[in-house]
């Protein structure tokens, strides 16, 4: 067989593949969703239960990108600029979210915060629960992002500012901070983009209560249990829209600042 | 201790320094402690705490026993396949001039923006009893939704990026001097991929491979969809903890964790001896 023919075969089988695994399921889930038309999808869209998950799932996103914008960038700027013992096994540890199952992480927050750990407290059946899962399992996401670009930072503009006078703060907002917003948005959209759905973390920790803690995934999971593949599909469609945009626009956001650079 | 004034501001402000820098790291480690150090620990003491005997028992639980396995199989059906299209995705994403690239690029992607319980949704769609090939599979005697080849399917699904993320900015570093001086020294396309090509790449394809086999191990929401989560059949090992915890087995659902945890921590360590590694192959 001629590398040519091989290479046709590999791309045949890769297309294959792609197509068993993603295109075709992907396009299933599309087709279903506007099964019965736009006030057929409105309609399971806008179903109360429908609305609270949607409307939690985008409200506790938010508050956990703001929080991780915030402990990211701290953490990623004492991981760079400090020095202490054991800072190498730290900085391994933050990646342990992204290599421990969704599921361990919400088992193993509730073993210290549910009911009976050892502090007397119990978030279990909250929506704090539900936020704390969310800051586990996307803690990685700026701290990881942001390093890289602060390690890059020479401090000499940080330096020439201060010896003109500048205070700690100012110097911070002015020459840090706007090197590091970048990467600061870049991993705060990576980390909404999982938040809005992340299941596995969320399901035992969270009760999953419709309108108080059932965040769109858990109840998507449900309409599939119950059989309601419609509505499943409906708000399926909503979530990965959502997704989307923010990876897009991110991507947009990327291309047209390495451009104006140049 | 004031004889020389000039120096006060000086030192005043060296301890502030100090001790804001004190300060903001209490601040980030007390986070790390809280968030993520403390609850592992916990689940590890929660394990041993009565000793290894309940440990042990939980751990030869016929159920737990087939539910490793099966999470081990499956492994050993998608990390190999996800890491041969993998390369050869990354191959067409870099090296290949054709129309829709960026097609190829979005349909790699959309695992990492897609909730797992939507990629179950989606398999049960077309796989599904209701699904489109649901009638041609059942007539064919083929069970993929509620069975293992479904399981296969999903866990595939949720780590296909991983490889072919890894490898794309290996190949673009590498460049393609090298390959172009194999091929005018007349070899073929395959031993240029082999002898060139792979060698050059093997280090971020490993790493790639490293994180596949981590997401493909804990998988539990695609998963937990399509397997109808059936004892001793259909439960991989995050859908055993699962059902030991909702089943108030705490022993059961803390050890297979436990597993799980240390499995993780293991990645871990390979993730940082693969970067170390990298490093030092680029710094020379």
């Amino acid at each position: 067989m001629g590398a040519r023919s091989a290479s046709l075969l590999g791309r045949g089988l890769l297309g294959i593949y792609l197509s068993v695994l993603v295109v075709l399921p992907i396009a299933a889930l599309l087709a279903r969703s506007s099964h019965g038309g736009l006030s057929a999808f409105w309609r399971e869209v806008s179903s109360p239960e429908a609305q609270a998950a949607i409307k939690l799932t985008l409200g506790v996103s938010v508050v956990v990108v703001i929080v991780n914008g915030l402990f990211g960038t701290l953490i990623a700027w004492v991981m760079v600029r400090d020095e202490f013992r054991g800072k190498k096994v730290v900085n391994a540890l933050i990646d342990l979210p992204f290599a421990l199952p969704t599921i361990v992480a919400g088992v193993v927050l509730l073993a210290l915060y549910g009911k009976g750990g050892p502090f007397g407290v119990d978030i279990t059946f909250t929506r704090a629960a539900v936020v704390m899962a969310l800051l586990f399992v996307t803690l990685p996401f700026v701290a990881r992002s942001v390093q890289p670009v602060l390690l890059e930072l020479d401090g000499s503009a940080e330096e020439a500012a201060a010896s003109l006078g500048a205070g700690r703060l100012t110097v911070f907002r002015r020459i840090v901070l706007p090197a590091l917003t970048p990467a600061i948005i870049s991993g705060i959209a990576l980390s909404f983009a999982r938040a809005l759905g992340e299941f596995g973390s969320v399901v035992l920790i969270s009760g999953n209560l419709p309108f108080k803690t059932e965040v769109g995934s858990v109840y998507i999971f449900g309409q599939i249990q119950n059989e309601n593949l419609p509505a499943a599909a409906a708000v399926s469609v909503v979530l990965m829209l959502f997704a989307l945009v923010v990876l897009a626009a991110l991507t947009l956001f990327t291309r047209s600042r390495s451009k104006h650079v140049r | 201790m004031s004889a020389d004034p000039a120096k006060v501001p000086v030192a005043a402000s060296g301890a502030s320094v100090k001790a804001s820098r004190l300060g903001l790291r209490t601040v980030a480690l007390g986070y790390l402690f809280l968030l993520l150090l403390l609850p592992v620990a916990m689940i590890f003491y929660r394990t041993f705490e009565h000793g290894l005997e309940p440990v042990w028992k939980a751990m030869t639980e016929p159920n737990a026993v087939h539910a490793f396995w099966l999470s081990i199989e499956l492994v050993a059906i998608a990390v190999p396949l996800n890491t041969v299209f993998g390369i050869g995705i990354a191959l067409l994403l870099e090296r290949g001039s054709f129309r829709g690239r960026w097609a190829l690029g979005l349909v790699v992607d959309l695992p990492f923006a897609i909730s797992p319980v939507v990629v179950g949704l989606a398999l049960v769609l077309v796989y599904g009893q209701a699904g489109w090939f649901g009638t041609w599979l059942s007539e064919h005697g083929i069970d993929v939704i509620f069975s293992v080849p479904g399981m296969v399917l999903a866990t595939a699904f949720v780590s296909l990026p991983f490889v072919a993320r890894e490898t794309v900015p290996v190949l673009h570093e590498l460049g393609t001097d090298s390959e172009e001086a194999a091929a005018t020294l007349g070899a073929n396309a395959w031993q240029t991929f082999w002898r060139v090509t792979l060698p050059a790449i093997r280090w971020g394809v490993v790493y790639g491979v490293v994180l596949t086999t981590a997401r493909a191990l804990g998988e539990f929401g695609a998963v937990s969809v399509v397997s109808g989560r059936i004892e001793g059949q259909t439960q991989q090992l995050p859908l055993y903890v699962q059902d030991r915890f909702e089943n108030f087995d705490a022993t059961g659902a803390y050890t297979a964790a436990v597993v799980l945890a240390l499995l993780a921590l293991a990645t871990l360590l390979a993730m940082n001896l693969l970067t170390r590694r990298t490093r030092s192959r680029r710094a020379v």
